[in-house]
């Protein structure tokens, strides 16, 4: 009887992991290969862990799921989602009465994709203007990378033929301007500047009246990187999106946030904060090429229920994917789905 | 805040078990998990988390927390000492050669914030050491991060070296020191490129630049926010480059920075310097017991004293305070404290050093008043000056003239004034408590802060 359960899991697991394979194969290939090379880190580190891990256990009790709950910690996942996901294991382990542990590691699988995609419209394709101007803005903590997202994001909608302009919104870290216009040279868009230390609101509110008197389709504003616990800058972000609101309506159509993907749990407060004073619409994990973890998406998408459309996955122009749950989870594990997948 | 301290939450796992009079093994146990929870929570990295648990564990069921009348605070104390030891001593001097120049090289991961902090680095030299330092921008790919090193650079006056972005950084190193010592410059601060600890390339790179100019000291620059990755970030750096420093950035945000503990436990090196602000100089010495109450979200009482210190004008608070002593403290001198916390740095900031404020009700908003203060300080220019030294004067159309003056409104003031009588009083009653020791203590205008608020 057991082993018959057992063997249905195994169907089951099979079947979860084809479903992603057949999945992603119709996909581009270009694409994929992208993420599981980006992800290659990510998923040499996370995947053997937790193939280790299985190895290691005959059957699925409390030090397995300790273990498991170190292995997720290390991902950065976040302590309360780990301890919410691991309760929900355990559940789920019981209901279906699992004895393999092999086969709870297709369940993390299936409860990550449920998260990622959970509440989700399906595409995490920037939301453009139905018609005219679409206003992207970029917030973020320092350093985490917004201005080369920013490039990268205008190289990306140039190449789809669309017409950009960026805002050159950091007038306070030294050398950003310029940092921003050989990204715009690179992409080969025009940059609206005032100079350093000038007022942020005025720069995008001339970048504003730029945008809409030239035509353009898509207007991305740059703006300086701000720690979340500094209540005046958190003011000028509010008073920058204020502006965008009151200039073009129905705008800013994306308020994205970048984190980087080396962030531990403090990525949910920047979220968290950021949120109060912008309505942020979209995540973009940056550095996630180099990062062993990026597991704070997890958290994030399930606390704060806010998706992630791009990652960075490395430093050439096109090296800004968009995000892809399938991708992301297939790239966690993508030598276990193979493997599965071919076996059968 | 999203995330409590560790006094809380031993706090709370106590108040479950107390009634029971002592404690067993399991209760100690239990209270072991909320000291991992609170490390992690702190992203310190859980293998660093293991082994530190274990060491407290034993610590503590040596009978030590179990006879304690109070075991919350004796685990608390156990786990602080051993951080603040596990953090190491206060090592924040930047080495000198005995043979000028001295090659520091600043290494880490992008977006670290090693740029800025080779400019505050550079100011501190200057201001602390008296020494002459040249700027070298080796961060040849970033595009603009040599614009952004010269744009320092000619903020704080200082020389900058650069070849542009077509030289290679190791050829560039090279030069600026054979440029210190032909102009005589203390000391060389090579700002090298961020670079992924995995990326072969870039990392050799760094070791080549290191073989040529002999660094004194290379520092590792990490950002405090850094997760679990920070781990394999600093042994990757450590291993090829034997650093011999850390310096932590953005300690001015809200993140408890576990990641200081994990670099310690894996490099072994100290921590020399930690960024604290965005202005050029806001780089601090390392204070490991600090860091210590930071991880475990107990505040940090020490740092506010020491910025009390710094900010305030002695003379001016010791005249306040004998004007309070002698209870002829008026509007004026109400104003001029104002000012005098205001010096400190925004409300919020201060707040949060203060242990248990983040857990107050009403607290936790008290930035909002940033822009009270700014009316109260509105308020008390509109009044004249015999208004300000005698706010009896104020009779009703005084008050219309003050309220329309500042932009608020007659209740305002009078919430004011009657906020200034409170504050009167208490200090009354305080510096008769108090009697003539006050005096003694120097720095007694601390002690009669009372915000209107």
């Amino acid at each position: 009887m057991v082993a018959l359960l057992n063997y249905i899991n195994r169907v089951n697991n099979l079947n979860f992991f084809k479903r992603l394979k057949d999945k992603i194969t119709s996909q581009t290939t270009e694409v994929t290969e992208k993420f599981k090379t980006g992800l290659a880190r990510t998923r040499n580190q996370f995947a053997s862990q937790m193939n280790d891990l299985v190895a290691r256990y005959r059957t699925v009790d409390e030090d397995f799921f300790d273990e498991l709950e170190d292995l997720m910690i290390q991902a950065d996942i976040g302590l309360e989602t780990v301890m919410k996901l691991i309760d929900e294991l355990k559940m789920e382990v019981k209901r279906r009465n699992v004895k393999e542990p092999s086969a709870v590691q297709s369940i993390i699988s299936e409860k990550l994709v449920e998260i990622y995609q959970a509440g989700d419209e399906g595409t995490p394709d920037i939301k453009f203007a139905s018609e005219g101007l679409t206003v992207i803005l970029f917030v973020g903590v320092n350093g985490v990378g917004k201005t080369t997202t920013i490039g990268k994001l205008a190289h990306n909608l140039k190449s789809e033929g669309k017409s950009v302009l960026l805002a050159a919104g950091d007038t306070f870290r030294a050398g950003a301007i310029e940092q921003l216009e050989v990204w715009g040279e690179r992409a080969g868009v025009e940059v609206v500047k005032q100079s350093e230390g000038s007022d942020p609101a005025a720069v995008i509110y001339d970048a504003l009246q730029a945008a809409k008197s030239r035509g353009v389709d898509v207007l991305i504003c740059d703006t300086a990187g701000r720690l979340q616990n500094k209540v005046n800058l958190m003011n000028e972000l509010e008073k920058i999106n204020r502006i965008i609101e009151r200039e073009v309506p129905g705008a800013p159509h994306e308020v994205l946030l970048v984190l980087d993907a080396t962030t531990g749990q403090n990525a949910l407060v920047q979220t968290k904060m950021f949120k109060e004073v912008t309505n942020i619409t979209g995540i973009v994990l940056s550095k996630l090429d180099g990062t062993a973890k990026g597991g704070i998406v997890i958290a994030i998408r399930r606390e704060q229920g806010i998706p992630v459309k791009y990652v960075g996955l490395g430093e050439k122009m096109d090296d800004l994917q968009k995000f892809d749950s399938e991708q992301f989870v297939y790239g966690l594990f993508s030598d276990l789905v193979d493997k599965e997948a071919d076996f059968e | 805040m999203a995330f409590e301290g560790l006094s809380e939450r031993l706090q709370n796992t106590i108040n479950k078990i107390t009634g029971r009079g002592k404690l067993n093994e399991q209760d100690v146990k239990d209270m072991m998990r909320e000291v991992k929870l609170a490390l992690l929570e702190a992203d310190v990295n859980f293998k660093v988390v293991k082994d530190f648990v274990a060491k407290v564990q034993e610590r503590a069921v040596g009978q030590e927390i179990m006879k304690s009348l109070t075991p919350g605070q004796m685990v608390v104390k156990i786990v602080q000492e051993e951080l603040t030891e596990l953090m190491g001593g206060t090592n924040s001097r930047i080495a000198a050669n005995h043979k000028p120049p001295t090659v520091v090289m600043m290494v880490g991961l992008q977006g670290a914030g090693k740029t800025t902090t080779t400019g505050k680095l550079a100011l501190l030299l200057r201001k602390k050491y008296n020494r002459k330092p040249l700027l070298v921008a080796a961060d040849i790919y970033r595009p603009a991060a040599i614009k952004q090193l010269e744009t320092l650079g000619k903020q704080l006056s200082m020389p900058v070296f650069s070849l542009g972005n077509q030289v290679s950084p190791v050829e560039i190193a090279r030069q600026a020191i054979a440029k210190a010592k032909e102009e005589h410059l203390d000391y060389v601060l090579i700002d090298t490129a961020g670079r992924l600890h995995i990326d072969e390339t870039l990392m050799n790179e760094l070791k080549e630049i290191k073989e040529v100019t002999n660094p004194t000291e290379i520092f590792l620059v990490v950002d405090s926010m850094t997760g679990q990755v920070a781990v394999d970030v600093a042994k990757s750096f450590n291993d090829l480059l034997d650093i011999t420093g850390v310096v932590l950035t953005k300690l001015d945000g809200d993140t408890r920075g576990g990641a200081a503990l994990s670099i310690r436990s894996v490099a072994d090196r100290p921590i020399k310097f930690v960024g604290m602000g965005e202005k050029m100089d806001a780089l601090e010495e390392f204070h490991p017991e600090r860091m210590a109450s930071r991880i475990l979200g107990m505040g940090d009482v020490l740092s506010l004293i020491e910025k009390a210190q710094a900010d305030i004008d002695q003379d001016e608070a010791m005249k306040l305070s004998k004007k309070m002593m002698q209870n002829k403290f008026d509007l004026e001198d109400f104003l001029a404290q104002i000012q005098q916390i205001r010096k400190m740095g925004p409300l919020g900031d201060i707040m949060k050093m203060i242990p248990g404020a983040g857990k107050m009700k009403g607290l936790a908003d008290a930035q909002v008043d940033e822009k009270q203060l700014n009316r109260v300080e509105a308020i008390i220019r509109s009044m004249t000056k015999k208004e300000r030294e005698n706010p009896d004067l104020l009779n009703a159309r005084r008050k219309i003239r003050v309220a329309k003056g500042s932009g608020t409104s007659v209740p305002e003031v009078n919430r004011l004034l009657k906020q200034f009588e409170d504050m009167k009083k208490m200090m009354k009653q305080m510096t008769g408590m108090m009697g003539g020791k006050k005096g003694k203590k120097g720095r007694g205008g601390l002690g009669g802060f009372k915000l209107p608020f």
